[in-house]
């Protein structure tokens, strides 16, 4: 019997588990552990990290036993492009301001979906931003400029 | 009469000028988003926070419990008009009220849909003013060992009763709470997990985290599913159900309030088992059975009054012990600390005017739902069809605004996309992510009573089975492990 690892859902769980659970204990020994009755900064963190370290060797064990054979639709590319559309934004909105923030996530956004149009996402940059504009920064006053240097709401 | 008095309190507070407006403005923007294909009060909640915070604390809460109400309802309106939920409690609406729409009865299913969630919400605002001073008041006499074992217990709760595998869930719960502990610590003043990153020892933010795992994740998953649906954006004639309808479904709508009501109060649990639940009953009570699934109106009745019952009453723990037991209750709960407000029983008696102007609006609330909803059925039915590549970047552009204004710090747009990313393969891999919510806001608390139940009683950790209160939260834990754990060793041991 091969492994899948790939689709097997309960041993990639459990590995996952297993990563975070370890990071968080090993993290937490630079912390002073204490004793139950004065607890240090480390003691809760480090049950919690055991606990899903516990919880991660059950999953993995589990998973390896029954390895399961449903597949999992893995589809990277919307989930990717989002992540990207929103680090996007954070990257130019602190440095050009609103209005390139969000052009630039809608672009990066929208090639996420099943269809891109270029007319209908420029259309869609454009609404957007002035819809934004009107409610971030004129209703409710976030002070951020529309275009950093060059233009500000007053 | 105390009861009398205390509601009357609260009506003053929510028919002033400002919150009614808020009050309307949330039930109105909550209906508009839950409405879109795919959003549930979750994500609705999660995306229009943030637009809150510049309010004081008292309006700010009464928006956001009218965005969920309005999401949850407008969910519902989906339902029947598309046969797409936006979340596990509406997706009991689709069975008959998809069936009631294709058969040209989309008009009384929202009507009745409408009629019992107003029933429903009047029962259980009425329940919260009744139960919420004696239980409050209980709660007052509990020390940090009592605290803590109630957190277990209800955390334990959401893990296991969850969708889905048990110890998945209660991995997320640890997950949640470890996450929680990201930041500063407040005894010690040591940061913790943070990596070196100088934004990270303030712990990482609640929206971050709320809006990552609900909002964003739920697009990806959005993106990937096929689209067109059958809408149907006929113009919906005969809006009003007739005398027989009412009559059919007043029982189903009784019942499932009641239903709603119990399964709102048990952590975990909330609307979308309420539902299910109702519309069980009604179809085991039911003198024709088989008419369910074909366009029963009790099948819409019961379960709308469950889960808008069970919104309802979801409320009281989460008000009155400071423990939400549904993943929406904790993004409530998150408002509330971010408003500078530790929830728990003393908010009935520092904050009356917040807590019984909550509850006053949200009586509000639910009829405003009926007032609004059913002449505006149109402009909803034209939202259906709004294709989602034009909303999902909306939808998107109002994640990254909020989280960055929390701040205005782009690190917390930066963490987004990466809580975003693990929100999305712990979905693929069947891991819930609303026990991970709800470990993440009880966290630091429940780390905090640990420490003081353990320094009180000197270390000793029997202080938990000791204190009859305490003991019998630790008992309700373990029944509930067992009646989970029990089925499965039983299953192995036959085969």
């Amino acid at each position: 019997m091969r492994l899948d690892l790939r689709n097997n859902k309960d041993l990639l769980a459990g590995l996952l588990l297993l990563v975070i659970g370890g990071v968080a204990v090993v993290v937490a020994r630079e912390y002073p552990f204490g004793s139950a009755m004065r607890m240090g900064p480390g003691y809760f963190p480090t049950v919690l990290g055991g606990l899903l370290c516990l919880f991660g060797a059950y999953l993995s064990v589990r998973g390896i036993r029954a390895a399961p054979k449903i597949a999992i639709d893995w589809n990277v590319r919307p989930v990717a492009l989002l992540a990207a559309a929103i680090v996007v934004f954070g990257v130019v909105m602190s440095r050009l301001g609103l209005v390139p923030a969000l052009v630039a996530m809608i672009f990066v956004a929208a090639l996420a979906g099943r269809e891109f149009r270029v007319k209908e996402v420029a259309l869609l940059a454009v609404a957007l931003s002035a819809f934004a504009i009107v409610i971030f920064v004129y209703v409710l006053k976030l002070p951020y400029p529309l275009i950093a240097g060059l233009l500000w709401m007053r | 009469m105390d009861a009398l008095s205390n509601l009357g309190l609260g009506f003053a507070v929510a028919f002033s000028l400002q919150n009614l407006a808020y009050c309307f403005v949330g039930v109105l923007l909550g209906t508009l988003i839950g409405v879109l294909p795919g959003i549930g009060p979750l994500v609705a909640i999660g995306m229009l926070f943030p637009l809150t915070f510049t309010l004081p604390a008292v309006p700010a809460l009464i928006m956001l419990a009218g965005i969920y109400y309005g999401a949850q309802y407008g969910g519902s309106t989906t339902s029947i008009l598309v046969n797409l939920p936006g979340e596990t409690a509406s997706a009991v609406t689709c069975l008959d009220g998809y069936q009631m729409a294709r058969h040209g009865r989309a008009g009384p299913a929202l009507a009745i849909a409408a009629i019992g969630s107003l029933v429903a919400g009047c029962v259980g605002t009425l329940l919260i003013a009744l139960a919420g001073p004696p239980l409050g008041e209980w709660a007052l006499r509990f020390g940090p060992a009592e605290y803590f074992s109630l957190m277990l217990m209800g955390l334990v709760a959401a893990g296991v009763l969850t969708q889905g595998d048990t110890v998945k869930g209660l991995a997320m719960v640890a997950l949640g709470l470890l996450l929680g502990l990201v930041g500063t610590d407040v005894n010690s003043g040591m940061a913790r997990y943070s990596f070196g990153v100088l934004e990270l020892t303030d712990g990482i933010g609640f929206t971050v985290i709320a809006v990552g795992l609900f909002a964003v994740s739920e697009i990806a998953a959005n993106l990937e599913r096929n689209e067109p649906h059958e809408v149907f954006t006929r113009k919906i004639t005969d809006l009003m159900p007739t005398r027989r309808d009412l009559r059919d479904s007043s029982w189903p709508m009784l019942r499932g309030t009641a239903v709603g009501a119990f399964f709102g109060l048990l952590p975990g649990t909330g609307p979308a088992l309420s539902s299910f639940a109702s519309y069980i009953l009604e179809k085991k009570l039911a003198r024709d059975p088989s008419r369910f699934g074909k366009g029963a109106i009790e099948g819409v009745a019961a379960p709308e009054a469950a889960n808008n019952a069970a919104a309802q009453t979801s409320f009281i723990p989460t008000l009155t012990l400071g423990i939400p037991g549904t993943a929406t209750m904790a993004l409530l709960t998150g408002a509330m600390i971010m408003q500078g407000i530790t929830p728990g029983p003393q908010v009935m008696t520092a904050n009356p005017e917040l807590f019984w102007g909550l509850i006053a609006s949200m009586w509000i609330g639910n009829l405003l739902l009926v007032v609004l909803n059913l002449p505006l059925v149109g402009i909803w039915v034209r939202l259906l069809r709004v294709p989602y590549r034009w909303l999902f970047p909306a939808i998107l552009m109002f994640c990254c605004v909020g989280n960055y204004s929390v701040n205005n710090n782009p690190v917390d747009v930066y963490l987004l996309a990466l809580v975003g990313v693990l929100g999305y393969v712990l979905v693929k891999l069947d891991c819930e992510p609303a026990p991970l919510l709800l470990g993440y806001v009880l966290g630091p608390l429940m780390e905090e009573y640990l420490r003081r139940a353990m320094l009180l009683s000197r270390g000793d950790a029997t202080v938990f089975f000791t204190r009859p209160i305490s003991l019998a939260f630790m008992i309700a834990t373990a029944l509930v492990l067992a009646a989970v754990i029990a089925p499965a060793w039983r299953k192995r041991g036959s085969s």
